[in-house]
């Protein structure tokens, strides 16, 4: 058998072994390209050869190697690919199983819905004010234009810890000490628990959260409690929310006004949400008394204010449907979880 | 205040406005309507009729069958039926003619009784929603028999003829309106809300005429001005005590008075309709034919109308006789001097007291009254009279008695006049509004204000109208609240915000959620009994609490000093409702009292988590290293702590800042006080201090430069005793590679027959790097050498064979 004859003998076997069920290409390739392989073997009787037929053989000799070794290429990418296919299939999910990461925790629509109202009056250049719960008589009432044994007192059934302190029944009581404290212009909120000697039932609870709001500055106008009251309402409730002013009387503002808002649910049409009214009301507000102000130590002639308070137990409670407030203190986390 | 809208009528015409416009238009211009009552509108078809024959049903021994003439309100004669016992032929009474609808959602359709048709159906007080009061005199039971008075009245409808229809209004007035708790006040509101004139009454007595006068029975003092401005009197002689006429008695029970003879209903009446409550004594009662103003004495004694016996003291103002309290100034008669059906003289009293002192004698007593609901809002006391002269008007009105000539009026300080400045622009520019001068001058007549040149002189009965604001809010309320445009502020911008610190709360908030923690909301107040059920020792500081003095409940009665308990109670409700996997968190106010109870306390916030379920003591501490990474606190350090009686001995750590700050506790709670919560499995708690916490926390972000040498590490297992802490080891090893050591980990801890009953195998890896150089093998021996030279030396721990 000639050389030539040999390396196509060679190249065929070779390419049917690789091209074998089973094959064990590593064992091919040293079998027949390895340093002891086969066409290595065929190879080193090259120098018998006549200078003639060296390139010649040569030549068919890098042939049949560049083809095995595209063959062995071929085939190990084939034999990877059909790996990789078994692999994929025996490890299919089932992705209706569920997930396994920790749950989120959730907020708690009271803290949520006063983080929202912060939002609003934070974006109004308000910012917020603490102050005790645990309050004297003097701040949450005398400095607020409600002096001993008036009658407003009974509006706002009151804890008393002794006779100069108590359980503050709003949170205005952090308008005094503002105005101790700081000179106009004031722009401040002041969200926080409040507490009134009320029975709990579906609506009432003795420990309820206000916000309240207080601008004192030169040129304040009731027009400008209006549009901060309407900024606010269609911040909260919707773009389209309307707001509208009933007289009222608070001991320290004056003009007071009751505010009510168009109802969100239905637009003022009315529905079960508002009573049929197609209004809800939502807060209290009004220019800051003259005598507040001056207890404050603050010239009402030059200079001008209004407040509002809020109820975000009710908020809350309008918003997501909460038939019950003690549904905010029980803390089943069924109900949390909703939030 | 409930008004009857009959009764405005006296005053105002509104009665081509429809009634549920009325409300409206009074709560925008600020008497706030609560809602209205159409009276009678439940009684439909009910008209006078007369029995004119009646047999007995012949298949009954209790029914008749009557044969009423319902005049034209019905075609000829109708056939009732009836069980009632007091009815009688010619009996005039009220006949439910079918369909007729009566109180209570009843219906009366015709039908049989027993086989006789029945045409209706006779009514009783009761049936009708009425009782004696308003017709009395009447037999209360069985039906109501009208009498011959009402024989002209045949076929009227039976609203018509007891007067039943009217509409009443209840309005919620605020206290600095005590003027608008009256029917005048109310219809000034309606006249200047509406536009339309307000037609007062002058009253007009005519007198006895007969020569005697006030002063043969009666002298007044008033011997404590500073609680009594003003006092009035009137007598009455010849009193004829009877009922009061239907109108009357009708009025009263419009506005919730209870009628009860004509002295007291005049009484009430001239309240209702003037707002300035009166007393009526009978004069026979009255020792020494004098009254004085005096305050009560220490302990003196009184017996009030309701028969209730009250101990005085002086800071109470008393009618007195020459010997004994006979009224409490204000608040309530005395049952000494009470009118009865024998009363023979009255003396009608018309005083002002002091608002406060009245307020405060009515609480002491416990009798808050119409009288002194009125009186503590700081009445008009020259509304006094006015209201004592139109008591006698109705009493001549009614021919109750003979009104004695004289009136006695003690009135030693007249009110002074209040002067406030008409500043047209300044009110314009405060409101936000443009209003002409004339628009405010007569919205300001229109409520009685005097208006001279820049001077506005409030009635005396607007006490509440004392500066511009007030001037303005009457302005405004007339004009229109909601005509007001909205507007920005023009004013100096603020920065607002959040400062560092209520951030913070915020981000943590966010980072508990993310920790799979849930935030609760507990109330701040507690039973004191909350204590014991945490096991706090009975000499703990903490079981000092601020106590409220007039708590809900003992529930309620102490201000929290930990949230612990609040925490343990909303986690065995959870568990109670089935709730699995439960992981909470609140941060929530504690009340620190004050050495001397005098200060306010000290409130602060301490971040409480709880969790049960699928966690254990590591998960716990988990969430705590998360917190104490968001603060950016570094080498806090982890102590086993066995001080708090809550919590589990063994299963509870104290953390510390690296300068020894106590941050706070965690660890498993106690079983005995998670059994006293109702759990059977292990609870896991934590309280940490927000405001230390913040405190040390570190806002300043400072970022180092990334490694630029590789590191090498060295891993070491070692056979120890149980009690030994891993943190103990870590610290020897930490200390011993000095600046070399980057980490050091656990990686592995066994424990197991092989290695020894109370023993453990615990596995570390040491990573080492310097900042300036790839380490050689040498020096990373020599560091490993001194580490386990020093940890056989200080621990006695060997390397593991």
């Amino acid at each position: 058998m000639s050389m030539k004859e040999n390396l196509e003998q060679i190249r065929s076997e070779a390419l049917a072994a690789i091209a074998a069920d089973g094959a064990d290409l590593e064992a091919l390739r040293v079998k027949y390209l390895g340093k002891k392989g086969e066409l290595t073997a065929v190879l080193r009787g090259m120098g018998q050869l006549t200078p003639e037929e060296r390139p010649v053989v040569g030549q068919i000799a890098n042939d049949v190697r560049a083809d095995i070794e595209e063959a062995m290429k071929t085939r190990k990418d084939s034999l990877a690919a059909e790996a990789l296919e078994r692999r994929l299939k025996e490890e299919k999910l089932d992705v209706t199983m569920p997930g396994t990461a920790s749950k989120m925790g959730h907020v708690h629509p009271l803290n949520l819905v006063q983080r929202d109202l912060e939002d609003i009056f934070i974006g109004l250049g308000f910012s917020i004010e603490e102050g005790p719960e645990v309050e004297y008589d003097y701040y949450n009432f005398q400095a607020l234009n409600i002096p001993e044994d008036h009658p407003a007192r009974d509006t706002q059934d009151t804890f008393y810890i002794t006779e100069k302190m108590l359980l503050r029944t709003q949170t205005s009581s952090v308008q005094a000490r503002v105005m101790e404290n700081q000179k106009p212009p004031i722009r401040i909120i002041s969200p926080g628990r409040v507490y009134r000697s009320d029975a709990m039932d579906a609506t009432h609870s003795p420990l309820f959260h206000q916000l309240e709001g207080l601008v004192i500055d030169k040129g304040i106008t009731m027009g400008d409690l209006r549009g901060t009251l309407d900024t606010f309402a269609k911040q909260e409730f919707g773009s389209d929310t309307r707001i509208r002013f009933r007289p009222h009387h608070f001991p320290f503002t004056e003009p007071s006004a009751e505010v009510d808002i168009s109802c969100f649910a239905c637009g003022g049409k009315g529905c079960r949400l508002c009573k049929n009214e197609g209004w809800i009301e939502i807060l209290g507000a009004g220019m800051v008394h003259p005598h507040v102000l001056e207890m404050g130590g603050i010239d009402p002639t030059v200079y001008s204010g209004f407040a509002f308070g809020l109820g975000v137990e009710r908020i809350a409670m309008l918003k997501y449907h909460i038939d019950d407030i003690r549904h905010l203190y029980e803390n089943d986390v069924r109900f949390l979880s909703q939030f | 205040m409930n008004l009857s809208m009959k009764w405005l009528a006296d005053y105002v015409d509104v009665k081509d406005v429809d009634i549920r416009d009325y409300c409206e238009k009074l709560t925008y211009t600020g008497s706030k309507v609560e809602g209205f009552e159409v009276l009678g509108e439940d009684i439909v078809n009910v008209v006078v009729a007369r029995i004119v024959k009646m047999e007995r049903h012949p298949d009954s021994d209790h029914l008749f069958i009557c044969q009423m003439d319902c005049g034209s309100a019905a075609e000829g004669i109708q056939q009732i039926v009836t069980g009632a016992q007091n009815v009688f032929e010619g009996a005039i009474v009220p006949a439910a003619l079918p369909v007729a609808h009566l109180p209570g959602g009843v219906t009366i359709k015709a039908g049989k009784l027993r086989g006789v048709l029945s045409n209706g159906m006779l009514c009783s007080f009761g049936e009708m929603n009425l009782t004696e009061h308003d017709c009395p005199g009447k037999e209360a039971d069985g039906i109501l028999i009208l009498g011959e008075e009402y024989a002209d009245k045949i076929g009227m409808d039976i609203r018509e003829a007891l007067d039943l229809s009217d509409t009443v209004v209840e309005f919620e007035i605020t206290s600095n309106r005590p003027d608008c708790l009256s029917v005048i006040g109310l219809a000034r509101e309606t006249a200047v809300s509406f536009g339309r004139p307000l037609n007062l009454h002058t009253p007009e007595v005519k007198g006895a005429n007969d020569g005697d006068k006030i002063e043969n029975y009666l002298t007044v003092g008033i011997e404590a001005p500073d609680l009594c401005y003003r006092y009035a009197a009137r007598v009455v002689k010849n009193v004829r005590i009877a009922p009061s006429p239907l109108w009357m008695r009708r009025r009263l029970r419009a506005a919730g008075v209870r009628p009860i003879n004509n002295i007291v209903d005049i009484t009430n009446y001239v309240m209702l309709e003037y707002g300035q409550p009166m007393h009526a004594f009978d004069y026979s009662m009255l020792e020494g034919a004098s009254i004085r103003v005096r305050r009560a004495t220490d302990g003196e004694c009184f017996k009030s109308l309701d028969d209730m016996d009250h101990v005085l003291d002086s800071s109470m103002l008393v009618i007195a006789d020459e010997k004994k309290a006979c009224a409490l100034a204000g608040v309530m008669g005395g049952a000494n001097s009470e009118i009865k059906d024998s009363t023979a003289t009255v003396v009608f009293e018309s005083a002002c007291f002091l608002g406060s002192s009245v307020r405060v004698t009515a609480k002491k007593n416990k009798m808050r009254t119409e009288s002194s609901a009125r009186f503590e809002k700081e009445l008009d006391p020259n509304n006094a009279l006015p209201a004592l002269q139109r008591a006698c008007e109705l009493v001549e009105m009614l021919g109750a008695g003979d009104v004695v000539d004289g009136i006695i009026d003690c009135y030693p300080t007249h009110k002074p006049e209040v002067r406030i400045p008409l500043e047209v622009e300044r009110m314009n520019r405060f409101l936000g509004v443009e209003l002409s001068r004339e628009y405010m001058i007569s919205v300001l007549e229109q409520l009685e204000c005097r208006v001279e040149g820049d001077v506005i002189i409030p009635p005396s009965f607007r006490g509440d109208l004392l500066s511009m604001n007030d001037i303005a809010e009457e302005i405004i309320r007339i004009y229109g609240y909601n005509e007001i445009k909205a507007t920005y502020m023009n004013a100096e911008t603020t920065q607002g915000g959040r400062n560092p610190k209520q951030a913070f709360e915020v981000a943590l908030d966010r980072a508990l959620y993310g920790m799979g923690m849930d935030q609760i909301q507990t109330f701040s107040f507690i039973s004191p009994k909350f204590y014991d059920r945490i096991r706090m020792p009975a000499d703990s500081p903490l079981r000092k609490s601020v106590v409220i003095s007039n708590p809900l409940g003992e529930d309620t009665s102490v201000m929290r000093t930990t949230a612990l308990p609040s925490m343990l109670e909303v986690l065995e409700r959870n568990n109670n409702f089935s709730n699995e996997n439960v992981r909470l968190f609140e941060n929530a106010t504690v009340y620190i009292p004050s050495e001397s109870g005098e200060e306010l306390p000290t409130e602060k916030k301490v971040l409480t988590l709880g969790m049960y379920g699928d966690v254990d003591f590591y998960a716990m501490k988990g969430v705590i290293e998360n917190i104490l990474a968001l603060a950016r606190i570094q080498n806090a350090t982890f102590t086993a702590y066995t001080e708090d009686p809550a919590y589990h001995p063994g299963r509870t750590a104290r953390v510390l800042t690296e300068e020894g700050v106590e941050l706070g506790i965690f660890g498993q709670i106690h079983p005995l006080v998670a059994a006293e919560y109702g759990f059977n499995q292990p609870v896991y708690c934590a309280t940490i201090d927000f405001e230390a916490l913040w405190a040390n926390a570190n806002t300043v972000i400072d970022y180092k430069p990334l490694p630029k040498f590789p590191a090498t590490t060295r891993d070491f297992s070692f056979i120890c005793p149980e009690d030994m802490e891993v943190g103990t080891i870590m610290a020897v090893m930490r200390k011993a590679s000095g600046k070399l050591v980057e980490n050091v980990a656990l990686f592995d801890i066994y424990r197991g027959a092989s290695i020894g009953e109370g023993n453990k195998s615990v596995a570390f890896r040491v990573t080492l790097r310097a900042a300036d150089k790839t380490l050689t093998v040498e020096e990373a021996d020599k560091a490993t050498k001194k580490t386990l030279k020093d940890l056989e030396f200080k621990l006695g721990l060997k390397l593991r064979a």
